[in-house]
């Protein structure tokens, strides 16, 4: 989601603008798929941004610089306003993406988005099987109508991305999902290993694939991929390499507080969707404006540069490619968000990767053995 | 490529001038590309009607003080790669 080319070369010093705003407008959704990144304690925020108060938030980002925005949640399509949202986007400049689980889309519906001014919208697919899918998001009904509300979305004429996550159960089938999004004229498919936040970090051990499954995977994502272009057929395919198995850590959005602001549904500002795990303040767009928050607050300000950097990061010739990993990862795994993120072979805690892997190949759980994300979980989870 | 190719943006694809960025930026699903100055003056003028000698036309009018013969070269070496990123495509 932070994909941003530059063919320009040099850049300002200091800190630049906002590129991307998420707006997370809810966190309820009808579907329960366990690698959900929404956080554990969801359940607490139930005090919701208004119409008004998200519309004040577009115009300060786009003021700001930002210019992609996603609408997310939860399911996005819950908010009955987010027609009324995407109109003000849109008028404002954004290049305005949709990103939902298809649930709760209708033809009517997809209608008024587009003459709202929508640009794009982002489907996830939990499977290219509708038994997998429908143990994965806890709905038996909701696959059906996901392919429906694909196939309407292409003919409405909308660029349209496919979002698959991958894990140890839907992975070996990547052949087919990759033939249905092909099938469902997917202009590009994000095969997205599951990374392990929010409930996918509860349930990692019971979805972490192993390697041998994840070199396959890549394999046959190569095959189509010469197999598209010997048909002329313009689907991009994006594969993003699960972190556990790597050697270095991902540049995690681009850097903290560099180009990417989430807001979640009750106002409060990220630097990424999961940062809420942390053990830190952050600040609400009811309490300050975007701008001071972006450029002045201490969370945003925290992991920006290098000076926070730990060894082996500080002296490490790739600390600016990276930016030594991602802190909410370090964190869930250390208990220390300013450590080395432990996936890099050269942090001092990369065992932890290790341990992790060898729990995962001892789990043989099915996918309804792993605890579903809903609103009664995350009361159990989170007394208190 | 050649000169009879009618380039255009790929649909849903937004062409834009960002102030807080100093450039051109091409938006598309969930990214952006930050154009250089000669690649958001030529992608300015690509309106899916006049093809490439149209447009090479129209650039050496406005860009007069530049070698025509250097613009023709870079206009098409520009296409080429768009095309080939997937920016554009033609008929």
């Amino acid at each position: 989601m932070t994909d941003v080319v530059r063919s320009r070369t040099g850049g300002a010093s200091g800190i630049g603008p906002p590129l991307w705003l998420l707006a997370e407008l809810t966190y309820r959704c009808p579907l329960q798929c366990p690698y959900c990144s929404n956080p554990l304690d969801f359940a607490r925020y139930r005090d919701e941004l208004d119409t008004d108060a998200w519309i004040d938030v577009m115009r300060q980002a786009r003021a700001m610089g930002a210019v992609q925005l996603g609408f997310s949640g939860g399911e996005p399509l819950v908010r009955r306003d987010l027609e009324a949202l995407v109109d003000e986007a849109r008028r404002l400049g954004f290049y305005t993406n949709l990103i939902t689980s298809g649930v709760g889309l209708t033809t009517a519906r997809i209608d008024a988005l587009r003459d709202a001014g929508l640009d794009h919208i982002q489907i996830s697919l939990q499977a290219a099987d509708a038994e997998v899918a429908a143990a994965v998001a806890g709905s038996a009904k909701a696959y059906a109508g996901k392919l429906a509300m694909a196939r309407a979305v292409k003919s409405a004429g909308y660029p349209m991305v496919l979002n698959v996550v991958l894990h140890r159960h839907n992975i070996d089938d990547i052949d087919r999902v990759i033939a249905l999004c092909d099938e469902l004229g997917a202009d590009a498919v994000e095969l997205a290993s599951c990374q392990y936040y929010g409930w996918a970090r509860l349930n990692r051990a019971g979805l972490l694939p192993s390697r041998a499954q994840v070199e396959r995977a890549e394999a046959v994502t190569r095959e189509w991929r010469e197999r598209l272009a010997a048909r002329g057929r313009n689907m991009r395919l994006l594969f993003v390499v699960p972190d556990y198995h790597a050697e270095r850590p991902k540049a995690c959005m681009g850097g903290w507080g560099a180009i990417f602001m989430t807001v979640a549904p009750d106002g409060t500002v990220l630097p990424c969707h999961s940062a809420r795990e942390l053990p830190m303040p952050f600040p609400s767009v009811r309490d300050a404006s975007l701008k001071e928050i972006w450029y002045a607050s201490d969370a945003f300000n925290r992991f920006r540069g290098d000076a926070w950097m730990p060894e082996p990061c500080r002296g490490c010739s790739e600390r600016h490619q990276d930016h030594g990993g991602c802190r909410c990862q370090a964190y869930l795994l250390t208990g220390d968000a300013a450590a080395t993120d432990p996936v890099c072979s050269k942090s001092p805690r990369h065992e932890l990767i290790v341990q992790a892997l060898d729990e995962s190949s001892a789990d043989h759980r099915e996918v309804e053995g792993l605890i579903s994300r809903h609103a009664r979980n995350s009361r159990i989870l989170c007394r208190g | 490529m050649n000169a009879l190719a009618v380039p255009s943006l790929r649909p849903g694809w937004r062409l834009q001038w960002e102030e807080a960025q100093g450039c051109h930026v091409l938006l598309y699903p969930e990214g952006m590309v930050q154009l250089n100055d000669s690649a958001g003056a030529i992608l300015s003028l690509v309106d899916g009607e006049r093809d490439v000698a149209a447009l090479i036309d129209e650039l050496t009018r406005r860009y007069p003080d530049a070698s025509s013969d250097e613009l023709a070269q870079d206009v098409i070496e520009f296409f080429v790669d768009a095309l080939q990123q997937g920016w554009i495509h033609h008929d």
